[in-house]
């Protein structure tokens, strides 16, 4: 097959959790910001060692709790205060009665808090994305078993297919693997 | 005077030494492996067999379900004055169950709990099909099932809304708001396994499976640092919703103004309860699995029985606790039918108590077996373990019937009381929901890890990237458990 295939980065293996980290160390003091390490668990201090910043995940999940409140307080004052003020229980609709409504907005505070939590999950991880080139290397198979991986990719500004080879078998990477799209 | 270094010594003592979570020091490869295996190899014959036992129990449910819904709620036993008896003792057994699971996954995370790891996943099964289990009793209780549209708020024709300031309606929404949460924290959670199965599959056809549900994880670190908020997030907001459940439940009995019922100790209660008789369930199904699949036993060691039995010992004393407060405050208060519900229903100090078998088999069963596991050797002997748990099982069921029936059968006035029994239609009902319950399970070990592999890695000395020597094989750093174990990474 000589059809022609994009390079999408080179991709090297390392022993275990602890020579990754210290490579991924290396690849941040490099330079580079186009690259990734794959990890059968996450590995404790990797986001550090790669340079990166706590995960503002919980910022849409604080939106979409307050969302899910409001949505509660809508949907129980609007039709009980003003849409068919019933008494019922003998319990009169004032701000007195308010902790009567609590658990409703309690529940759909938090029913609104996990969807956005699992939705935020996908969208800022890009997932799902059944095809990725990462998948189409051999080895990288054992990632979800014991196998730990830097993928530099060939987008990023300092990339160089043989100088950055050079780096990664430098810092221990075995099976230093052009991976192609 | 005595020289001091003989009262205060002044040598170090001796390290303790933590045992490791996963015995024997398994590398990484051995975990995904003894565990995926599972769901790999053929389908074993005793899987077979028990599958065809439970599921036509799960069917004769099914039909006594469809035999009810055609009929009526005529065709149970339940009649006025018990007009709740069996379908919501059920209600409350079922959801009651599903909180352990809800607990370790949650709860356990947050307290930093390392041993729930190899547990989690199978709990949380375990919750998601008790509750599925629950639903069905309130779903058809109220008759007409085709109007349970009516519990949502809906504009609807009639003009009419529900009333949210009952507790049966914070109910719909604690219960829908639990099954959901639960469904997506476990999921979130499988997200990496699946990625596992998937690698390993070999036909076509379960790569494709698995890959789809897989979603394409690469165990990307770019994507490990929003998983391990979202998974904190999520067991963030998990653990109120775990206690709150249980609260609403109780509530459906506490707003009440039935003795018996009327009472502020039942959400601390009621939650001790489901903890308790939850983990009773999780042993119940992680034993015989344990059995089954001998590998699995340096992930499911005797420690984690051992704690497990422990949480079992706590809360079955709080509720033990419980119920002698009930009794004292009915004694106390001088309240001429709340001391009538518990001295005479219930405790049948003269005779005049209907039911009184039921509750000294739920006193015996919830408070006094599991006092049991005081002693060590009870906790880590596994038959011992096994028996407590289905004494703790059967007393939790009727700690339910007990509040429900006792407390209707008998009320204000010796006018309006009536037996209540049930019919075939309920009995056949209620074993139906385990055969529906236990073929969920067995479904669930056959096609899905049914250990959290992802996470167990975490916990092995392998993991560890600081206490790790390299050039010394995978492991090495477990010659220094505690060590390893102080530095092992925590998912937060």
């Amino acid at each position: 097959m000589t059809e022609y295939r994009k390079v999408y980065g080179l991709g090297a293996e390392f022993a275990n959790a602890a020579e990754l980290l210290h490579a991924a160390e290396k690849v941040r003091d490099a330079g580079f910001s186009k690259w990734d390490v794959h990890t059968p668990f996450p590995v404790h201090g990797m986001d550090k060692a790669m340079g990166l910043g706590k995960s503002w995940l919980s910022l849409p999940v604080l939106i979409g709790g307050t969302t899910g409140l409001l949505t509660a307080v809508a949907l129980e004052c609007i039709p009980s205060f003003s849409i068919y003020p019933v008494i019922v229980h003998g319990k009169p609709f004032d701000w007195r009665t308010l902790p009567a409504f609590f658990p409703i907005m309690f529940e759909l505070t938090i029913l609104f808090s996990a969807f956005t939590t699992i939705s935020a999950l996908l969208i800022m991880n890009q997932l799902p994305r059944w095809y990725h080139p990462v998948f189409n290397w051999e080895r990288f198979s054992r990632v979800t078993d014991d196998g730990f991986f830097i993928v530099i990719e060939a987008r990023d500004p300092k990339f160089n297919e043989a100088k950055t080879r050079e780096l990664l078998e430098s810092i221990g990477g075995k099976h230093v693997t052009l991976i192609h799209d | 005077m005595a020289d001091s270094s003989s009262i205060v010594s002044l040598e170090t003592p001796k390290e303790l030494v933590k045992a490791p979570l996963v015995s024997n020091n398994r590398s990484l490869a051995w975990i995904t492996d003894k565990v995926s295996s599972i769901c790999e190899e053929k389908t074993p014959f005793w899987w077979w067999v028990a599958f065809l036992i439970t599921s036509p129990i799960a069917l004769v449910g099914l039909l006594c379900i469809g035999y009810q819904i055609s009929n009526g709620v005529g065709v149970w036993g339940e009649n006025h004055p018990a007009g709740w008896a069996w379908d919501i003792t059920n209600f409350v057994f079922w959801i009651g169950i599903g909180h352990a699971g809800t607990l370790i996954s949650a709860i356990l995370f947050l307290t930093r709990q390392k041993w729930r790891t190899s547990i989690n996943r199978a709990s949380e099964a375990m919750t998601l099909f008790a509750v599925v289990c629950a639903a069905i009793f309130p779903g058809i209780h109220v008759g007409r099932v085709w109007y349970a549209w009516f519990l949502a708020p809906v504009p609807d024709s009639f003009g009419i809304w529900p009333n949210f300031r009952s507790p049966l309606l914070w109910d719909v929404f604690a219960v829908s708001t639990y099954f959901t949460v639960s469904v997506l924290f476990w999921y979130t959670g499988l997200i990496p396994d699946l990625g596992t199965l998937r690698d390993r599959a070999k036909s076509r056809a379960a790569r494709y499976i698995y890959g789809i549900f897989a979603l394409g994880w690469r165990g990307s670190n770019r994507n490990w640092r929003h998983y391990e908020m979202a998974y904190l997030i999520l067991a963030g907001i998990s653990t109120p919703l775990v206690l709150s459940v249980h609260s609403v439940v109780s509530f459906d009995f506490a707003t009440s103004i039935l003795p018996g019922w009327h009472t502020t100790i039942f959400p601390p209660y009621f939650v001790a309860g489901a903890i308790f008789g939850g983990f009773a369930m999780v042993l119940t199904i992680l034993l015989p699995a344990s059995l089954i699949y001998p590998q699995l036993k340096d992930l499911i060691t005797r420690d984690h029985v051992d704690r497990m039995a422990k949480i079992i010992l706590l809360t079955g004393s709080i509720v033990g606790y419980a119920y002698m407060m009930e009794l004292f405050i009915a004694y106390y208060s001088g309240n001429k039918f709340e001391g009538f519900t518990f001295f005479h229903a219930r405790f049948n100090t003269d005779g005049s108590g209907w039911y009184q078998w039921a509750y000294w088999c739920m006193m015996f069963c919830n408070v006094i077996s599991p006092q049991i596991f005081w002693f060590k050797w009870a906790r880590r002997n596994l038959i011992i373990v096994f028996i407590i748990c289905q004494f703790v099982n059967m007393g939790m069921w009727f700690e339910r019937f007990v509040i429900i029936v006792t407390s209707l059968a008998q009320d204000f006035l010796p006018s309006s009381w009536g037996h209540y029994s049930p019919s075939w239609v309920e009995v056949w009902t209620f074993v139906g929901t385990f055969g529906i319950f236990l073929s969920l399970f067995l479904l669930f070990m056959r096609f899905l890890p049914m250990i959290a592999m992802s996470e167990v890695k975490i916990v092995t000395a392998a993991a560890d990237p600081h206490a790790y020597i390299p050039d010394s094989g995978v492991g090495a750093s477990a010659h220094h458990p505690v060590e390893a174990e102080s530095h092992t990474h925590q998912k937060a």
